[in-house]
């Protein structure tokens, strides 16, 4: 069939494992927009969903690291955190193999990837699902740029790889929704935690919204670590969606929560030809 | 410096739970199995967050670590400050601090 949704969000752990240490005016307001991206995900009637995460050595690390991994199992588990730390308890996800397997085939013939028949989810996919697919039972495809072990993958091939998988939920006959989630600005898993760079996200969003390629591909890693912290070189995951759906996007939530450590986003894109 | 073993410690531990097991009942011998220097070493079998910041393991890494310890948040992010105060600046990797010692930017 085709891409029917695609889509970017905020993953960072503290969403959920820290839920109530932040104040419920900055909480429930991020929380509900949350819950409606994953209504009209949803509503699009996906078969599977395509999650394009930027994981943190769940699966793969610096023994052998790709720039880009696609999972190809039935099923998957999560989350690989302590469930009581992470607020999300430990469970099955299921995949398709078949799908995942054509997808692959189809990608590969324009971007190396690399495919995995065991795949843990850690929070950087748990997060979106928790909220997006809360009964875990929309089939789903795990994508990973590397963002966290450098050389990390170059924004361009980001690019690349969204517009390979746009050609290949375009070659299969199922309804494919993707989601992109990572950043934005964030000092992560540091005394930092809670920084955030407000005007770099809103810049970096409205780029995202306009689509705007040679905006988007401009950064160097050099400014993103300076500006907007190790976290911002997530920013690979919504390049890739961008790339994939073509179309506009709208944010429809977005503010900083400290403790949360990100400007915790929802956006949805159109889908264009 | 051996910070590519001292990360494999951490990947190893935060995702395989015999790992785990083996940490809490025998993590000499677990330790055994990884080319550390002394000071790794150390770190590791102490739990020492601060330290094992400092020589520069991946954030993420370290954070799984740390729940897998049961440290508390603040006190999480503490550990990390005082690693700093204690034995300077990260040495290693992309996960060095910006803020002040006393900048609690999420008031942790």
């Amino acid at each position: 069939m085709s891409l029917v949704f695609a889509g970017i969000c905020s993953h960072a752990p503290g969403i959920t494992g820290r839920a109530n240490l932040a104040e419920a005016r900055l909480r429930d307001p991020f929380h509900a927009a949350y819950h409606r991206m994953g209504e009209q995900l949803l509503q699009a009637r996906p078969d599977a969903l395509v999650v394009v995460a930027a994981e943190h050595f769940a699966n793969f690390f610096m023994t052998n690291m790709p720039s880009f991994a696609v999972g190809m199992a039935d099923s998957y588990s999560g989350p690989i955190e302590d469930p009581g730390w992470l607020g999300i308890a430990r469970t099955s996800i299921p995949g398709n193999a078949a799908l995942s397997r054509q997808l692959i085939q189809e990608v590969m013939q324009t971007v190396d990837v690399s495919y995995a028949e065991e795949w843990k989810f850690d929070h950087g996919i748990m997060v979106p699902l928790h909220f997006l697919t809360p009964r875990f039972d929309v089939p789903v495809i795990p994508v990973n740029i590397n963002c966290q072990g450098p050389p990390l993958t170059p924004l361009h091939r980001a690019w690349a790889f969204g517009e390979a998988l746009r050609r290949a939920a375009d070659s299969v006959p199922q309804r494919i929704a993707l989601v992109g989630t990572g950043g934005i600005s964030h000092w992560p898993a540091t005394p930092d935690s809670g920084k955030i760079n407000e005007a770099w996200d809103r810049e970096l969003l409205d780029r995202w919204q306009r689509n705007d390629k040679a905006a988007l591909l401009s950064y160097s890693d050099r400014e993103t670590y300076r500006e907007a912290g190790q976290g911002g070189f997530e920013i690979r995951t919504f390049i890739s969606v961008a790339a994939a759906a073509r179309g506009l996007g709208s944010v429809q939530h977005y503010a900083p929560i400290p403790i949360f450590a990100v400007g915790c986003t929802v956006a949805v894109m159109d889908v264009a030809a | 410096m051996s910070l590519f073993a001292l990360q494999k410690v951490l990947y190893d531990l935060n995702r395989d739970p015999r790992v785990q097991q083996q940490f809490r009942s025998d993590v000499k011998g677990l330790l055994d199995g990884y080319d550390l220097s002394a000071e790794e070493r150390s770190a590791l079998a102490s739990g020492d967050i601060g330290l094992i910041y400092v020589l520069g393991a991946n954030g993420q890494l370290l954070m799984h670590f740390a729940a897998f310890l049961g440290l508390p948040w603040a006190d999480y992010i503490q550990a990390m400050r005082d690693g700093v105060a204690k034995h300077g600046p990260v040495r290693d990797g992309i996960y060095a601090m910006t803020t002040q010692m006393d900048e609690k930017v999420a008031g942790v």
